[in-house]
C-alpha cells in the first residue's frame, strides 16, 4: 500500500444475474483471483492477481464474465505512458530486472501486414488447388554444388541429409520445462500426424517422446541439457542455437521450482536446481569455434543429420549468415525479434534484435549476391501468425517458417505474458500436475493438426491463384510482392517493388 | 514508359519448329510459311527464328549477332571483341528494306575464335568463356546487345509480325536443317529488338510460348551461377536454366526436362522403376528452385536436335507431326499443314513430357 | 450401444459436468433460469481429491442390480439403457443401497433420477460430454466386459 501500491492492470467483471456460484472461476484459477463467500452467496475477486488469461472466462457456463483493461489510469502523457510509469514504480518498489513472456507487444512495424500478394489474371491462369494437384512439400538442407554420375554414367541419386516436410512449417523450439510435457505430447504428435517437425529446445527429450524422433528437431544450446549420444541420434535433424529473437545477447534461466521429477531427468540436472544456459556457447567464441561444433555433432551423429544453427535477427544478420552458410550447418533458422519466450528481461525484448521480414530478405540476398544460398536452407521465425504470413516469407526467399506462438495459442494460450510465473492456467508453461494436466494431447495434437491443415488449404488457394503449383517455385519470387506505405529503403532491403509499380 | 528489362512484360505466343532427322537442309521460308496461319496468335511487338546448320563455311566458329544503338558503341565493341577473340568476319546481316519493319538497329554479326591465352587466363573453358563474355556485353556496354552467340546457328529476330522478319532477314536464302519460329504477343510496351524470340546463349535458343509464375524464383537461383537476366522474359531465364543444367551440370535433355517440368510427387510416388523413381526423387529434390511453373510450351534448340516441352499441366497448346525424315512442332495443328500438308501421326505431348528429337549421328 | 466413460487422467474438477447435466435435465432453455439460486440436483458427480478426480454416473450395467432391487419396479433396462419411471418409483433408496457405483441419487422431491444419456432431454446427447473442456468424459462404443 502506499507509494508502493499499483492499481491492479484488470477488472473482473462479474454479471451477478448471469453467475450461479457454480465456481468453476475459482476452481480454474491458479492465480486465486475468484473466491466464494458463503455469507453473501456470491463470487468475489482479487484483482490484483489477475494476468488475464480469461481461463474463467472461456469456462463459465453462463458467460457471466469477463476481463476488461483498468480505466484508473495516470493522467495522461504521450512521453510517460501508464506502462512506463508503472514499470519505473516495479523496479523502485524491487530493485530488479523487469521480467515479461512471449513477444515484443510494442508497436513497431510489421512489414508483413505492409507486403501485398499477387495473383494471376488473363495473361496466365491462376490454378485451382481443388481440380489440380498442389504441392507443399519442402527439403531442408544443403544440395551440392555439382551432380555426379558413376562409371556407368548415371546419376549418383545421394544428397546430404535433408529434412522433408510436408508443408513449409514447423513447430519452433520450446523446451520440456518451460512448457509442459502434455504440450510436449501435443506438439510431437501433430508433427507426426502432419509430416513436419517440432523441435525439442534446449531441454531434452523425454524418454517417452523418442518415438516421435523422426518428426523431431534436437535442440543442443549453450547449457546443454540432456544432451547425450541417444538425443542426437533420435531425432531427424539437430539445432545448434545461437540466439533467440525474443532476447538476443542472454542465455535462459528456468528457475528451480520447475527442475522437479522428470524435467530434472530429462535435463539431467539436480531436482530444484536452476537450469541457467550462458549467454554464448562458452566453446564458441567465433566463427571457427561454430564450424567445429557444426562438424563434432556431425562425426557423433555419423552424418546422418542436417545441422541446423540457430541465431537471432540481429543488426549484421546478412554476414552472420554468410559465416554459418560456409561453416559446414545445413540450415540456418532465423528468430526475428518479435518471437515469443518463456521469460525474458522486458528491456531486452522490446528492444534488441531486428524485424524476421527484413533479416529474412538480407539474409536471402546476401547468400544469393555471394552464389552460396544452394549450401543451406532458411527457416524464418519470429511472429508467423498466418498462412499469408508463411507465404510471404517463403517468397521472400526463406524455405520454411518456424511458428511457436501460433501453436501455442491453438493449444489454448491466451497470451497473458506471464509465463514466467510458472501458473499457466492453460496448462502450458507449467509444471504443476493439476495445471498440466488441463492440456489433454487428444485435443491439443488434434488443435495443431487443424491449424496446420487450415494454413496448409489457405496457402494452396493463394499460390494457384498465383498460377503457381508447387511451392518451391514461390520460394524468393519476390514479383509476387509489392509493399504498401514503405520507404524506398525499406523497398530496397525487401527486394520488392511498390504496389502500383 | 519502362523498356523491356526494366520492367517484366507478360505476353502470350506462337511457336513453330521443323527438323530433319537427316540432316537435310531445308530453306528458313518453311518456318517464316507456318508462322502465317497463326498470325493472331502475335501482335506485332516482336517475332523471330533459329536455324541450326545455316553457317557451314563457318562451322568452326562461333557466329555473334549482335544489335548495336549507334556506330561508336559498335566500333566500342568491336574493340572489346578483340581483346578477346580472333575475328575472322565482320558484316552487316543482310535485311530487306520492308515498309512493315522500322527503327532496325545496326545488325551486326561477327564470326569469332576466343583467344585460347585469354581463355587460359580465366580458368574456364571455351563455351563457358563465350558465354561471360556474352553476359558482359549484355550487362555493361549500353547499347549494345549479344542476340546469339552458337556455332553453325543463328537466331533472327525483330519487332514486328514474324511473317514480316522472315522477309527482311532473308531467311529463305538460308537454308538449315533445322528452324524454330516465334511470334510474340506481349501486353503492353511496343517492345524491343533484343526482347523478341527466339532468346539464345551459346547453341540453344529457347522458343517459348506462354507466361510463367515461377519467374522471380527461378531468375534469383540461376543469377547466382554468372547469368544476367537483363530481359525479364521468361525465355531468357529458361534458356539459362537450360544452359546450366545441361551445359553445367551435365544432365540429359530428359532429365533437365525432369526438372524444369518435374512430375508431381504423386506421380512421382506411383512410378514402379525404382531407378526411375530414385532418380526423379533426387533430381526434384537437387534442383527445386528450377521447377517451372506457369504455362509454357517451348522448343529448345541446340546443335543436332530439338526438344519441345510443355508445362506439367499443359496450360499452353502444342502439337507435334511427322512426315519422312522430318519433324514438326508448332502451337497449332495449321502451322504444321502449312509446312507438310501431309504431316502424319499428329499429337498434343502430354504436360511434363518431353518430345526430343535428334539428327541422325553423322548426318551433319 | 455408446457409453459415458470418465477418462480420470483428465479430469480437472471442475464440476461443469454437473451443472451441464443439472441444465439439461432442468426442462429450461437458459442455465441461469434453469440454476440460479437452486440447489443442485445433478445426475453426475465428480468424486476425487486435489490429486486424482473423476466424475461418476450410471455406467448401465449389463446385469443391473438396482432393476433387480427395485421394489416397486420403476426401474427397467430398455435397449441397454437403465430408466426410471418416476411415477412408480416410491422412493425407498434401495437403489441407492445396492448401486456399486453410487450412480443413482434422489431430486428435491425425493424421487429418484438417473442418468438416462440424456436422449430424452433437450440436449439429445450426454450433456456432461459436450461440455467437458477437456474431454475427461467420452460418450462412445467400447467392448463392455
Amino acid at each position: 500500500m502506499g507509494v508502493e501500491y499499483i492499481y491492479p492492470e484488470f477488472e473482473v467483471i462479474r454479471n451477478e444475474n448471469r453467475c450461479i456460484t457454480c465456481r468453476v472461476c475459482e476452481r480454474q484459477c491458479a492465480n486465486e483471483v475468484h473466491s466464494y463467500s458463503p455469507e453473501l452467496g456470491i463470487m468475489l475477486a482479487d484483482e490484483t492477481k489477475c494476468v488475464d488469461c480469461q481461463r474463467c472466462v472461456s469456462l463459465c457456463p453462463t458467460h457471466a464474465l469477463k476481463i476488461a483493461k483498468s480505466p484508473c489510469t495516470y493522467r495522461e502523457n504521450t512521453n510517460w505512458q501508464n506502462d512506463t510509469i508503472k514499470e519505473i514504480y516495479k523496479q523502485a518498489n524491487s530493485g530488479g530486472v523487469l521480467l515479461s513472456s512471449m513477444g515484443n507487444p510494442k508497436p513497431f512495424p510489421v512489414y508483413w501486414d505492409k507486403i501485398l500478394i499477387n495473383a494471376s489474371q488473363v495473361t496466365n491462369p491462376p490454378i485451382d488447388p481443388l481440380r489440380e494437384p498442389m504441392e507443399t512439400r519442402v527439403f531442408l538442407g544443403k544440395k551440392p554444388e555439382k551432380i555426379e554420375r558413376d562409371k556407368k554414367g548415371n546419376l549418383v541419386c545421394k544428397l546430404p541429409p535433408q529434412i522433408e516436410l510436408s508443408m513449409p512449417v514447423m513447430f519452433s523450439a520450446m523446451s520440456y520445462g518451460s512448457i509442459s510435457y502434455n504440450a510436449h505430447w501435443s506438439l510431437a504428435r501433430a508433427a507426426t500426424e502432419l509430416g513436419i517437425a517440432y523441435n525439442t529446445g534446449e531441454g531434452g527429450l523425454h524418454e517417452d517422446f523418442y518415438a516421435y524422433g523422426p518428426n523431431t528437431i534436437v535442440q543442443v544450446a549453450s547449457g546443454r541439457f540432456g544432451v547425450h549420444e541417444d538425443y542426437l541420434m533420435a531425432g531427424a535433424a539437430i539445432e545448434i542455437k545461437m540466439g533467440q529473437g525474443a532476447k538476443p545477447g542472454i542465455g535462459g534461466h528456468l528457475p528451480g521450482e520447475k527442475i522437479v521429477g522428470d524435467v530434472s531427468r530429462t535435463r539431467m540436472i539436480p531436482e530444484g536446481t536452476d537450469a541457467i544456459s550462458p549467454a554464448p556457447h562458452h566453446d564458441i567464441y567465433s566463427i571457427e569455434d561454430l564450424r567445429q561444433l557444426v562438424y563434432s555433432l556431425k562425426e557423433a551423429t555419423e552424418y546422418k543429420k542436417p545441422v541446423i544453427v540457430k541465431i537471432a535477427a540481429v543488426h549484421n544478420v546478412a554476414l552472420i549468415a554468410s559465416g554459418i552458410a560456409r561453416s559446414g550447418a545445413d540450415i540456418i533458422a532465423i528468430d526475428g525479434f518479435r518471437g515469443g519466450t518463456g521469460a525474458a528481461p522486458t528491456r531486452i525484448r522490446d528492444n534488441v534484435g531486428i524485424p524476421i521480414e527484413l533479416a529474412l530478405a538480407a539474409v536471402d540476398q546476401r547468400l544469393r549476391d555471394e552464389g552460396i544460398r544452394n549450401n543451406v536452407s532458411i527457416v524464418a521465425g519470429g511472429s508467423i501468425r498466418s498462412a499469408t504470413d508463411v507465404i510471404k516469407a517463403i517468397a521472400l526467399g526463406a524455405d520454411a517458417c518456424y511458428i511457436a506462438t501460433a501453436a501455442l495459442l491453438a493449444l489454448g494460450c491466451h497470451l497473458c505474458r506471464t509465463c514466467q510465473s510458472g501458473k499457466c492456467n492453460w496448462g502450458i508453461a507449467t509444471q504443476r500436475p493439476d495445471l498440466t494436466k488441463r492440456l489433454n494431447p487428444d485435443i491439443g495434437s488434434a488443435r495443431l493438426v487443424n491449424l496446420m491443415t487450415a494454413w496448409q488449404h489457405e496457402i494452396k488457394e493463394i499460390i494457384g491463384g498465383m498460377g503457381i503449383n508447387s511451392i518451391e517455385a514461390l520460394k524468393g519470387n519476390r514479383l509476387m510482392l509489392r509493399g504498401v506505405g514503405l520507404t524506398e529503403k525499406e523497398l530496397e532491403i525487401l527486394g520488392i517493388s511498390h504496389a502500383g509499380e | 514508359m519502362k523498356k523491356e528489362g526494366q520492367i517484366r512484360i507478360p505476353s502470350g505466343c506462337a511457336i513453330a519448329a521443323v527438323i530433319s532427322k537427316e540432316g537435310r537442309r531445308m530453306s528458313g521460308e518453311v518456318v517464316v510459311n507456318a508462322m502465317m496461319p497463326m498470325h493472331d496468335r502475335s501482335n506485332g511487338l516482336g517475332g523471330g527464328f533459329a536455324g541450326y546448320g545455316i553457317y557451314p563455311e563457318y562451322k568452326d566458329f562461333y557466329a555473334l549477332h549482335l544489335f548495336f544503338d549507334n556506330r561508336t558503341v559498335r566500333k566500342d565493341c568491336e574493340a572489346f571483341l578483340k581483346e578477346r577473340f580472333e575475328i575472322v568476319k565482320s558484316e552487316h546481316i543482310p535485311t530487306r528494306q520492308i515498309p512493315a519493319i522500322t527503327d532496325e538497329p545496326i545488325i551486326w554479326r561477327y564470326f569469332v575464335a576466343p583467344l585460347s591465352s585469354v581463355v587460359t587466363l580465366m580458368q574456364v573453358d571455351e563455351k563457358e568463356f563465350v558465354a561471360r563474355t556474352v553476359m558482359k556485353i549484355n550487362t555493361e556496354l549500353k547499347g549494345a546487345y549479344v542476340f546469339s552467340s552458337g556455332k553453325n546457328m543463328g537466331a533472327f529476330k525483330a519487332v514486328g509480325f514474324p511473317e514480316d522478319i522472315g522477309v527482311f532477314y532473308k531467311l529463305d536464302e538460308y537454308e538449315g536443317y533445322s528452324w524454330t519460329g516465334h511470334g510474340r504477343y506481349p501486353t503492353n510496351t511496343p517492345g524491343w529488338w533484343g526482347g523478341a524470340h527466339p532468346f539464345t546463349l551459346l547453341d540453344y535458343s529457347v522458343v517459348h510460348n506462354g507466361e510463367i509464375s515461377s519467374y522471380d524464383a527461378n531468375r534469383r537461383f540461376i543469377e547466382m551461377f554468372g547469368y544476367k537476366c537483363t530481359l525479364q522474359t521468361d525465355t531468357e531465364v529458361i534458356t539459362y536454366i537450360m544452359d546450366y543444367l545441361i551445359r553445367r551440370q551435365g544432365l540429359t535433355l530428359a532429365e533437365a526436362a525432369s526438372v524444369v517440368a518435374a512430375p508431381f510427387w504423386s506421380t512421382i510416388e506411383r512410378k514402379t522403376d525404382p531407378a526411375e523413381k530414385e532418380k526423379l526423387y533426387f533430381l526434384r529434390s537437387m534442383f527445386p528452385s528450377l521447377l517451372v511453373t506457369g504455362p509454357f510450351s517451348i522448343v529448345l534448340g541446340f546443335t543436332g536436335g530439338l526438344m519441345a516441352l510443355n508445362d506439367r499441366l499443359k496450360l499452353r497448346s502444342m502439337v507435334v507431326g511427322e512426315k519422312d525424315d522430318k519433324v514438326f512442332i508448332a502451337s497449332e495443328e495449321a502451322a504444321i499443314r502449312v509446312m507438310e500438308p501431309d504431316a502424319e501421326n499428329i499429337w498434343a505431348p502430354a504436360g511434363g513430357e518431353p518430345v526430343i528429337v535428334r539428327v541422325r549421328e553423322g548426318a551433319i | 450401444m455408446k457409453r459415458v466413460y470418465v477418462n480420470e487422467e483428465w479430469c480437472l474438477a471442475c464440476h461443469l459436468c454437473e451443472y451441464n447435466c443439472a441444465f439439461a435435465n432442468s426442462g429450461h432453455s437458459d442455465m441461469v433460469l434453469a440454476l440460479k439460486g437452486k440447489k443442485l440436483y445433478p445426475r453426475i458427480h465428480v468424486e476425487g481429491d486435489e490429486k486424482i478426480s473423476y466424475a461418476v454416473s450410471c455406467r448401465h450395467c449389463l446385469d443391473p442390480l438396482c432393476v433387480k432391487s427395485c421394489i416397486a419396479g420403476a426401474l427397467s433396462r430398455k435397449e441397454g439403457i437403465i430408466e426410471v419411471d418416476q411415477n412408480k418409483c416410491v422412493g425407498c433408496l434401495t437403489c441407492v443401497l445396492v448401486c456399486p457405483y453410487g450412480a443413482l441419487a434422489p431430486n428435491e422431491d425425493g424421487i429418484m433420477q438417473k442418468c438416462e444419456l440424456c436422449l430424452k432431454n433437450s440436449a439429445g446427447e450426454p450433456a456432461c460430454v459436450a461440455g467437458c473442456p477437456n474431454k475427461a468424459i467420452v460418450y462412445e462404443e467400447r467392448e463392455v466386459i
